[in-house]
Order: structure tokens, then sequence, then C-alpha cells
């Protein structure tokens, strides 16, 4: 497949399931409630070393939060419900309630809950306060209010828990590092406005894609040489000639549709670059289909109509 | 199908138990087994129509007309459906109530919303004492649910109470919030001698400065954002609360006399 002179490869990104929630992080201005969210979501970009994969989903106005104001969405994902309530408390209790007037608010529903508040609550030390409020369906929802040194931190006791899908993912292949760099910034500008996925990596853009195991024992994944522009002389290289630079996106979701759809917008964001911005070709990772339920075949996304 | 109508025939000289006609007890009953159930009317029992005329068959809607404060226990039990009081009710209005709403458009005697679970419960006008209480005995009062007035209240509002909202448009009697465990109680009227005596926990909202006690300790002025959650709910009510305005409030907590960490928020005007 070639769109604006841009080759499509015909192959899949492989994905997995994952437990993932949303979050919804309130301050008393944008600029601290991003403030809060980047320390929440810094050193999540993967599940092999940081046992969450989080990001900012998009922004909120002061209509769209429960407490009236300006705030941020964060979904976060993780392999196991055990890990991601264990990464969620120590993140909330040390990004989250650290943050001058930052409040917490659960982002999903479900019948599956895990803890925002509930154990942070024990900060309090006895001063803390909880308050069930209704609303007009009759859903009554608690919150704790916990004194600290700038007022009270207010926070949502539970957020729902759902099951998700972290993985998808396609190769951006260039003629230089730069246009590479290029493609992908725009690739994540599109992307950004899908919602329920986020880019985890730093910029949403991964140069060290990787591949099940290594030569040294101790390692379970290695760097992908089969895409390494260095190494096409020495390994069974995926690169013509003319390629110098690979960069990756990694989308975790919170359904199928939206990250087909993130994957789309964002090939078409490179694809409108054209074969004259230095990308050649675009492909995905994957593991031979062996390894993940879900597969995000290229050439189906784009032959896809926007949603 | 027509609400289950129950007109007082004429005016009760002792106090009726009516805690059997209520939506949950009467879904099943023809119009004959209804009519024929005995009602504990002083130390005797009488059938129900003997007391009531009885008309319409939809037992999820009950009306009461000719409604007097002799009728005790209205709405005592129920788990389900409507019920509008059309007039006066006696003691023990919503006693128990667990799901369901209650409206009574007259006054009540003491103890509405005792041991109340959950549900709405709105009277329009006055209310006695011990509103959400507990009843002899129990060491819990109202358990859940929110309570709406209209009018006043006597004493000892929310005593015991462990969970739900009792808002009340116009003054509240002495030792509001009495013993009180959680919940909230607003009230927009004034407060009596005595607010929150022997509070353990729980919030009691006010819009004027009560006289209080040595044992409610000053905490200062502060902008609680969880003040916007909190109007936000009580917007569905449509009381005099949807008003208010700010988040900024005077705190009190107490009672220190039983090491009580219970509040109470004094709204304070807007500049």
């Amino acid at each position: 497949m070639l769109i604006n002179g841009v080759q499509i490869d015909d192959t899949f990104a492989e994905a997995f399931n994952m437990r993932g929630t949303r979050v919804i992080i309130t301050a008393q201005n944008l600029k601290w409630a991003y403030h809060a969210a980047n320390a929440m979501t810094g050193f999540a970009t993967s599940v092999i070393g940081c046992g969450v994969e989080a990001g900012i989903e998009r922004e909120l106005s002061a209509d769209e939060t429960p407490d009236g104001r300006p705030g941020l969405s964060i979904l976060m994902f993780a392999m196991g419900s055990k890990v991601l309530m264990q990464q969620l408390e120590t993140r909330m209790g040390q990004c989250i309630l650290t943050c001058p007037t930052a409040a917490a608010f659960a982002g999903i529903e479900s019948e599956d809950h895990i803890n925002l508040g509930k154990n942070l609550r024990f900060f309090g030390d006895g001063y803390q306060t909880s308050k069930l409020f209704s609303n007009a369906n009759g859903m009554s929802k608690r919150y704790w209010r916990i004194p600290v040194m700038d007022g009270e931190f207010l926070c949502e006791e539970t957020t729902g828990m759902v099951r998700a899908i972290g993985g998808g993912n396609f190769l951006i292949l260039a003629t230089s590092q730069p246009a590479a760099l290029a493609a992908a910034e725009a690739a994540i500008e599109a992307m950004k406005l899908i919602p329920n996925v986020i880019m985890p990596f730093p910029g949403g853009v991964v140069r060290s894609g990787s591949k099940v195991g290594s030569k040294y024992k101790t390692m379970f994944a290695s760097t992908n040489d089969a895409f390494c522009p260095t190494l096409k002389g020495v390994t069974n290289t995926e690169l013509s000639p003319e390629i110098e630079s690979v960069m990756e996106i990694v989308i975790d979701g919170l359904n199928f549709e939206d990250i087909a759809e993130s994957m789309r917008v964002g090939i078409q964001a490179i694809c409108n670059l054209g074969e004259a911005s230095g990308v050649k070709r675009i492909s995905a990772g994957n593991y031979g289909g062996k390894l993940g339920p879900h597969h995000f075949k290229l050439h189906e996304i784009m032959g896809k109509k926007a949603v | 199908m027509n609400a289950l109508t129950f007109t007082l025939k004429k005016p009760l000289q002792l106090s009726l138990n009516c805690q059997l006609l209520n939506s949950t007890h009467l879904a099943d009953k023809s119009p004959s087994d209804i009519a024929s159930m005995l009602l504990h009317y002083g130390n005797s029992q009488c059938r129900v129509d003997e007391i009531f005329e009885i008309s319409g068959d939809d037992a999820q809607n009950i009306f009461f007309k000719n409604s007097s404060h002799k009728l005790d226990y209205l709405g005592a039990n129920m788990a389900s459906g409507n019920m509008v009081i059309e007039g006066d009710a006696g003691a023990y209005l919503g006693y128990n109530l667990k799901k369901g709403e209650i409206q009574c458009q007259g006054n009540t005697l003491a103890y509405a919303a005792c041991n109340m679970v959950s549900g709405l419960l709105t009277i329009k006008g006055n209310t006695g004492d011990f509103l959400g209480g507990a009843s002899a005995g129990l060491r819990k009062g109202m358990r859940g649910g929110t309570v709406i007035i209209k009018g006043n209240t006597g004493d000892r509002v929310g005593d015991q109470m462990r969970r739900g909202l009792i808002l009340i448009e116009g003054n509240a009697g002495d030792y509001c919030a009495s013993r009180m465990i959680a919940g909230t109680i607003g009230v927009f009227g004034s407060v009596g001698e005595y607010a929150c005596f022997n509070m353990k926990r729980g919030t009691l909202l006010l819009t004027k400065m009560p006289k209080l006690h040595m044992t409610i300790q000053d905490c200062g002025f502060h902008t609680l954002p969880f003040l916007s959650l909190m109007f936000k709910s009580f917007a569905q009510y449509k009381t005099k609360f949807s008003s208010i305005q700010t988040l900024r409030v005077q705190r009190f907590v107490g009672d220190a006399a039983c090491a009580g960490n219970g509040e109470i928020l004094l709204i304070l005007p807007t500049k």
C-alpha cells in the first residue's frame, strides 16, 4: 500500500490485554494540575521497568470536572489489577497528595473499583473526614477530606478499573533522524485528539524499540536489531539502504477501536507530509501473532474511513 | 391505575398506628383485604375502612387526605413507592424508611425519619423533636437517605445520626446535631443552644452564627473545595441551600468534651 509516496507495510501491531483506569486531577489552575499530572505519569513509560504505563489523556475545562476547577484526565495501564492498584496508590500518595491545591476524582465508571483515596485517608491521622454525596440518579460517591498544610486534600474514595489494551504501535522509517522525529511529532499531535488512548513514552515517541529475549541471560528484552540502522550489515535487517532512522509510537487504550483510530490518524498525519519529508515506510512491531491477542493490521486500519 | 387513597372520615381522638399502610405492605393486597386490615387505635384495634374511605388501586402511589397529627408511623418500614400526605402527620413519619419517597404537606410530630435507612422524606411544614434520631434503646439514628424540611424543627435534630442528609430551610431547636456520629445537617435559619453537644463526627452547615458552648473550638476561616461538590449534590432538592454561592466558611470543631471531630461550617456571606 502506498499513501502519498509513503509505503505502508503489509504487517500488524501485536497488542496485549491490560487493566486500565482513569483519574481526574484538578487544581487551582491548569499549571498546578499539570505539575501534579506530570509527576504522577512520570517514570511510567513501560510496564517492563515502571510497573505501569501512564499519560495525560487531555485537558478538562472547569465545567467538565467534579469540583468545577480546571483539570486533566490521566490514563494508567498495568498488566494486572494488583500492580495497577499498588502503583496508583503510591503515585497518588507521592504525587497528588503532595501537590499544592490538587484534588483527585474517579474518571471512569465500572463494576471493578480500585482505591484512590481509600487508604490515603490515613495520612489524616484521625482528622480525616468522609463525605457521601449522591447525584440526581441516586448514585452515591464517597469522598475523603484530608487536612494538609495548604488546606484540605479532597479525593474520591475509589475509581473504576476496566479491561484495556496495551502495545498498539507503528514504526516510522525515514532517511534521517530529524525526518523521523518530525514525522513522529506530527503523528503525536494528531493522535492526542483521540479519546481513551495515551502514548506513554517521552513525547509519545520511542527510539529504543525492543525484541523479546537477549544473548544475556538476565535480560528478557533487548534492542530490536532488525530495525537498528547502524546494524544493517551485521544483522538480519528489515531496513533498506536509504533508511537511517526508525522511531516507534506505542499506544495504550481503553478499547480496540480507539487505538486503531489513533493509529490511523497518526499514520495519516505522517503520510500527509509526503515522501519528500524523508519518511519512506510505515511498519509495525509484532511477535508473529503468537503472544498478543489483539492484531492491528496496518492495511485494514488505513483502508478505513475517518471516524 | 389510580393512586390508592385513604381519606380520613372524621377527626380522631386517639393515635392510630398506620405502619401497615405503605406501598411495600399493600403491594399484593386486594381492596377488600386492605379494608379489613386491623390497625392499632389507642389500646384497641379497628378496621381500615372504619377510619378511612378507600379509593384507587395503585399501591405504589399512596395518598392520605384529611390527614391529622393522630396518624403515627406513616410510611414506616416502606421499601418502595411514593406516599403523599395531604395534611399533618403524627409521630414517627418515615420510621425506618428503606426506599421510596414520602411527602408530607403539613406539619408532623416528633421522631420523623427516625432510624431512616434510605429514600427521601420531604416535610413542607414544621416537625417536632428528634428529627432523624434513634428510637428508644438504639445507639444509632438515621443511617442514610435525605430529609428536606421546609419549615422549622424541634430540639435534638439528628441525635445519634449515623449517615445521610438533613436540610432544614427554617430554624432548628436546641441540641441540634447532638451526639451526631456522621452525616450532614444543614440549617438555613437559626439553631438553638448547645448545637453539636457531644458530637462525634459529621457536619452541621449553618448560615447564621449560633451560640456555641465552650467545648466547640474555632478553627478559623477557610475556602473548602469539597463544598462545591456538596452544593452540587444539594441542587437536586431545590431548597434555599441552592442559593449559596460561596465556598468560604468559618470552621468550628467539636465536641471536645467527648474528643469529637465533628464540624460546624458557618457559611460566610459573599463580599
